[in-house]
Order: C-alpha cells, then structure tokens, then sequence
C-alpha cells in the first residue's frame, strides 16, 4: 500500500469514528440539564478559537495579514446587523483587494 | 412529520449552498495540492468521501507533499479533525434513529453544517444539520474531483479574499451564539485559549483546547434561554 493510501484509509477512519463516537454512544437522549447547559457553551468557545485560529493562525506563529482587514470590515457590518452574505462577500472582496495592493 | 422533515432537509440545503460554493472552492484546491503531493487521483477523492474536513486534508497533503511521511500526515489530520469530538457530543441528543443511522448522520457534521444546524441554545436541527451537511459534502467532492483532474482554472482561492470569507462566515455564525452573557464569556474565554496556543502547539490541538471555553460559561444552572419560542422549528421521531 502506497503512504498515500495509509494516510487516507487511516485518517478516514478515525474520523469517521470522531465524528460518530458522541451520536452513536447516546445519540437520541437528553443530556441532563446541567451537562447540557455545558454542551451548549461548547459552540461559542469552538466558533470563537475557529475565527482567531482561521484569522491569525500560522503554522505555530501568529500572522496578521489582509484577512484581518476582511474580517474587521465583517466585524463592523454584522455590528450594524448587515445580512450575512453580504459580511461575507464584503470580506472576500477587502481581503483580495488588501492582497492585490 | 416526513414531509415537513424533507422540506427542512431542502431548506439546510439551500441555506448551505453559498457557505458550499466557497467550500466547493477550497474543494479544487485542495485536489490540485493533493494531486501535486502525490497522493495520485483516487485516494484524494476517497479522502474527501471519508476524512470530510478541509483542514485536516490539507494538512496531511501538505505533510505528504514535503515528504514528512505517512504517520506525521495522519497525526496532522486526526488532531485536526480531532474537535469533532466534542461537536459530536453538542449533536448527539438532537440525532435519532438507531445506530446505523445515527452513524450516517453524524458523518454530515462539518463546521459549517454544525453551525447552520445550531439553533443557539445548546439544541441542533437534526434536519438542517442533513441538509447543509449534503450540501458542503456534494461541493466538497466535486471541487476534489475538478482539482485532481487539473482543474487549476481559479487559481489560489486566497486571491480573491475565500479565506476570509469563510472566517467571516464563522465570525457571523459565532455573532449568532451570542445570546446571553455566559456564551459571550465562552467565546472569549475560547478564543483566549486558541490565542495563546497557537505559537506553541501543533495546529489543530489549540482549536480542541478551546473546547475547556465552555467551562468558563458554565454556571450550572441549566440552559439560560433569551427567547423561548425558539422550540418552534419541528422536531419528533421519524
């Protein structure tokens, strides 16, 4: 088997499991309401390290280059409660335009 | 109940499909990468099929590609799909049906699926979460496919700003959580915890850690709800 193969037949795997351990183990019950109001803290801390490790992570370095810029003006848009698609075209457009200059 | 489950499926996927042509995108690129790395044709295909994480299948090209070897290209993606753990635990009680299906459900769950699904208060549309899910898997195999067969046709993504669209999608979807003052401390609390990890530790591994966030929000006194006639999605056994 090629290193390629080893890579996708394992990995895939293993995600696959990730992805189904918590569903398969208790999928369909309710979490006590105590755990479950932790459960529900785990998406803003996730969606918060998500944004800060998409717009400043470099491998093992920060970096702060043109997505900045984009996702400041996305900032200052969803502020003043600008539909989604447009924050998201508007940061698309400011970070390639920021990249071209 | 079948019929209005399938319409909301239709509605994920709708609602998904402009999060999906930018993931479609990175799709064609990351099939140019993979294809540049060696990995030949089909195994980039079948990785998007079964791995379904962007970052992680980048990362164990790119591993492949400056030749670090098979281990280090696996260690790269399964950390890196490895906060699909608890993202999985956040779905797991809105998910039925017995353990086959609640297998093929939760292979739909990508960030942004996830985060589509996420009605806020800790609950997730089963539905939703299928129907964006189709969506981000169907764009992301078919980017796969036009990149590995050289479809080098839009050039780097990053030039023309997807990157931080999908950080800015993220930033909106995260605006969306915030809802009470728990979940603001959460978030900062998350993002504090990435921040500091990110110089020292192997990517991936800072994004799993933010994950210990949740505590800081935690309070233990159940589920704070803002607007309580959020419930009025459609939700029951199929």
């Amino acid at each position: 088997m090629t290193e390629a193969w080893r890579v996708v037949l394992v990995a895939g795997i293993a995600s696959m499991a990730i992805k189904a351990a918590g569903p398969v183990a208790l999928g369909g019950r309710a979490l006590p309401r105590r755990l479950m109001g932790l459960v529900a803290m785990i998406a803003p801390a996730l969606l918060a390290a998500l944004v800060v490790t998409q717009v400043f992570g470099g491998n093992r370095e920060l970096v702060i280059d043109a997505r900045v810029l984009g996702v400041a003006v996305a900032a200052v848009l969803l502020a003043f409660r600008a539909p989604v698609l447009v924050v998201i075209v508007a940061a698309a457009v400011v970070t390639a335009v920021a990249r071209g200059m | 109940m079948r019929v209005g489950s399938a319409d909301t499926i239709r509605a994920g996927f709708r609602d998904a499909i402009p999060l999906a042509l930018a993931v479609g995108a990175f799709g064609i690129s990351y099939g140019v990468l993979a294809r540049a790395a060696g990995m030949g044709a089909i195994a980039p295909l079948v990785m998007s099929l079964t791995t379904f994480g962007g970052s992680a299948q980048f990362a164990a090209a790119g591993v492949l590609g400056a030749g670090g070897g098979a281990a280090a290209a696996i260690l790269a993606a399964v950390l890196l799909n490895a906060r699909y753990g608890p993202i999985g635990l956040t779905i797991a009680p809105s998910l039925r049906g017995n353990v086959f299906k609640r297998f093929v459900q939760a292979q739909m769950v990508v960030d942004e699926s996830w985060a589509v699904a996420s009605r806020g208060d800790g609950t997730f549309d089963r539905a939703r979460l299928v129907g964006a899910g189709l969506a981000i898997y169907v764009f992301w195999f078919a980017g796969t496919l036009l990149g590995v067969l050289g479809g080098d046709f839009i050039g780097d993504p990053k030039s023309i700003g997807l990157d931080a669209a999908l950080s800015a999608l993220f930033l909106a979807l995260l605006a969306g959580q915030l809802r009470s003052r728990r979940a603001i401390v959460a978030a900062i609390a998350g993002g504090t915890i990435a921040l500091a990890l990110i110089p020292v530790a192997r990517p991936g591994v800072p994004i799993i850690a933010a994950v210990a966030g949740c505590l800081a929000g935690w309070r233990g006194s159940g589920v704070d709800r803002v607007s309580p006639q959020i419930d009025s999605h459609e939700d029951g056994p199929s």
